[in-house]
């Protein structure tokens, strides 16, 4: 039942548009730690530096009538899904323009058919009613949920995946499996692997190494036609987390370039990674400069 | 028609009535229609929406949230209502959350079914009134099954509210009648709230939620033979967030089956003081269960339970001294 993607040796090139969204997003996580460190954002944040190719990499085969549930590392799923940083900088910063009226914050958006929330494996349980209503009303859309190898540490998993598995509801898993829960390694927190729990619930499993995205999208492709069709499954992306959890936070000792997809792409395409950077991190810029100058949002309690 | 029947009735018209309605939880499957027979003859109705699901509260409730946001309606059965307990993260973190934490109302239609309540000797875990762990949560209504209520009109407003919903069904009344009060008292129904009471102005006021009132019903019989004391018993059908008319008295008490300690009482309280402070003789009176666990044995059991006797006592006390 579980199928292995390993890593590509040399990533493949890029559009340009994948990669200005993963640059993207890079830019937008570098930008919120440096707004941070100013003093100019309120809260707490957690960025998907390392991650950015998991949702890009998903994005062309979801379509735009399936569900997708977030967590709290969301703001990668977010700018796949709607290429807005405008919208999600002022969620975070409270400032007009916000996509939920800066009340949800960071991990807390809805917009459409996708929703974050804050809290561990809550979301399982919640995309298998949506699956349940896709299922019988939209035959064909699916339930797409983000969690990473700490959720496994929740109940709501299994009594979610034990749902979908009877029912034969179409969820899709995505597992960010970047080693690391908070400040507390996969070794110390899981036993098994995620493979074999997906095995017990008779879930469908693909493990993905590597960040070749059109290698990952066409392993990916019968993954989400069998989700669509009412199997679930699990995707588990091997990756790594090269911030900290939140901001500061980060005990591990520095990681080596070989962790970052972007060292290991620029390496080999240094001209395209080059030129469409410059532009990302402008754009982000912009938009940060943009943000910071819109007055505060208001709110009507509903 | 006993209660449990009139709940039935619900259910099946609910179901008729609403094509997008799905009713989840344990063994609610025909032939066996639930450990309390409450979902009896709907699985055969309507076997599509009408899920039996394995023992997974937390999981039930998070999909009956996701049918909701996609529109549909959900009415879960917890078992017993202690297993609530299971369920609390996606009541409190996401179901009452989604209403208003993404900036805009998110309608949520969906209610928790939670029998409660002892005098059956089902001991610690199986007899609990968990009310109050669920009273102060925003966008979440507490509401309560009584005799005078009819279960239908209680659920159509329910759902009408488009926010997530706990309906608890003290176990007692199931085979107790609807609309059943003794002479000389009557009972009529006004704004959600039942007033079971006589002609003359009472000397007091007692807010009770639908599965203590057939005791506190024996207790204003006998304080008004033996003491001559008139009380006025109110039933409100939503207990959260609360809503009376208080009629004057100078006596008023709350009288609850929940267990001693930040009490649905002391949140009725805390609303009476704020309006009726001036007209009170005195605070107003808590009666509810001793601060224990709820015990298996029944002659242990009936010294923990709010009783008829500890009502007519506390009453007496109050306005005879």
């Amino acid at each position: 039942m579980t199928a292995t993607l390993d890593a590509a040796v040399e990533p493949a090139r890029l559009s340009d548009e994948d990669l200005s969204l993963m640059l993207t997003i890079r830019a937008f996580e570098d930008k919120l730690l440096e707004l941070f460190g100013r003093g100019l954002l309120n809260g707490t944040t957690h960025t998907c530096l390392g991650q950015e190719y998991v949702p890009v990499a998903l994005e062309p085969l979801l379509d735009p009538a399936d569900h997708v549930f977030s967590n709290h590392r969301g703001h990668g799923h977010y700018l796949a899904r709607f290429r807005d940083p405008e919208g999600l900088l002022a969620e975070i910063m409270g400032r007009e323009g916000a996509v939920c009226g800066g009340v949800g914050g960071s991990q807390h958006i809805r917009r459409d058919r996708y929703l974050s929330t804050g809290v561990q494996g809550e979301s399982l349980p919640v995309a298998a009613g949506v699956a349940l209503h896709l299922k019988r009303a939209e035959p064909g859309r699916l339930a797409c949920v983000y969690i990473g190898d700490g959720t496994f540490g929740e109940g709501a998993v299994y009594e979610a995946l034990n749902i979908a598995s009877l029912w034969r509801l179409p969820l899709l898993v995505v597992v960010e499996h970047n080693g690391i829960a908070q400040s507390t390694p996969t070794e110390a927190h899981l036993a098994g692997t995620i493979a074999g729990r997906a095995a017990a619930f008779g879930v469908g499993h693909l493990l993905v190494e590597g960040a070749d995205v059109p290698r990952i999208r066409r392993a990916l492709a019968p993954v989400v036609a069998r989700a669509r069709a009412g199997e679930p499954q699990i995707a588990e992306f091997r990756t790594h987390r090269l911030g900290p959890h939140s901001k500061g936070d980060d005990t591990r000792p520095p990681r080596p370039a070989r962790d970052d997809w972007l060292a290991r792409y620029a390496a080999a395409h240094p001209d395209q990674v080059e030129r469409l950077e410059r532009a990302a991190r402008a754009a982000v810029e912009a938009v940060a400069a943009d943000v910071a100058a819109r007055p505060p949002t208001r709110w009507e309690r509903p | 028609m006993r209660v449990a029947e009139n709940l039935n009735a619900a259910l099946h018209g609910l179901l008729a009535g609403l094509p997008d309605l799905y009713v989840l939880g344990e063994d609610i499957l025909d032939p066996y229609g639930g450990a309390f027979k409450i979902t009896r003859g709907l699985s055969t109705r309507f076997p599509d929406r009408v899920l039996s699901t394995p023992i997974s509260e937390n999981a039930i409730t998070g999909v009956a949230a996701g049918l909701a946001l996609s529109g549909d309606a959900a009415i879960v059965e917890i078992m017993f209502g202690d297993f609530a307990a299971l369920a609390f993260d996606q009541l409190l973190n996401f179901a009452a959350k989604s209403v208003s934490m993404y900036g805009f109302r998110v309608p949520m239609r969906m209610v928790v079914r939670c029998p409660v309540g002892g005098g059956r000797g089902y001991g610690p875990t199986h007899s609990q009134s968990p009310h109050k762990h669920f009273v102060g949560i925003p966008d979440l209504a507490l509401y309560e099954m009584s005799p005078f209520h009819d279960c239908l009109a209680v659920f159509e407003e329910m759902l009408a509210r488009a926010e997530p919903c706990v309906f608890f069904e003290d176990k007692v009344l199931y085979t107790r009648p609807m609309h059943a009060v003794e002479p000389p008292f009557s009972v009529s129904v006004s704004d959600g709230v039942a007033r079971v009471s006589l002609e003359d102005s009472p000397d007091c006021v007692i807010v009770a939620g639908g599965g203590v009132a057939h005791r506190v019903m024996a207790a204003m019989r006998s304080l008004l033979l033996e003491e001559e004391i008139v009380c006025t018993l109110l039933v409100p059908s939503r207990l959260y967030p609360f809503e009376a008319d208080v009629p004057a008295a100078p006596y008023v008490f709350v009288v609850e089956e929940g267990t001693a300690g930040g009490t649905w009482g002391a949140e009725v309280a805390h609303v009476v003081h704020s309006r009726l402070w001036p007209r009170l003789a005195r605070p107003v009176g808590l009666v509810h269960s001793a601060a224990s666990i709820i015990p298996a044995a029944p002659h242990l059991e009936r010294e923990v339970l709010v009783s008829e006797a500890a009502i007519h006592r506390a009453i007496r006390e109050a306005v005879r001294g």
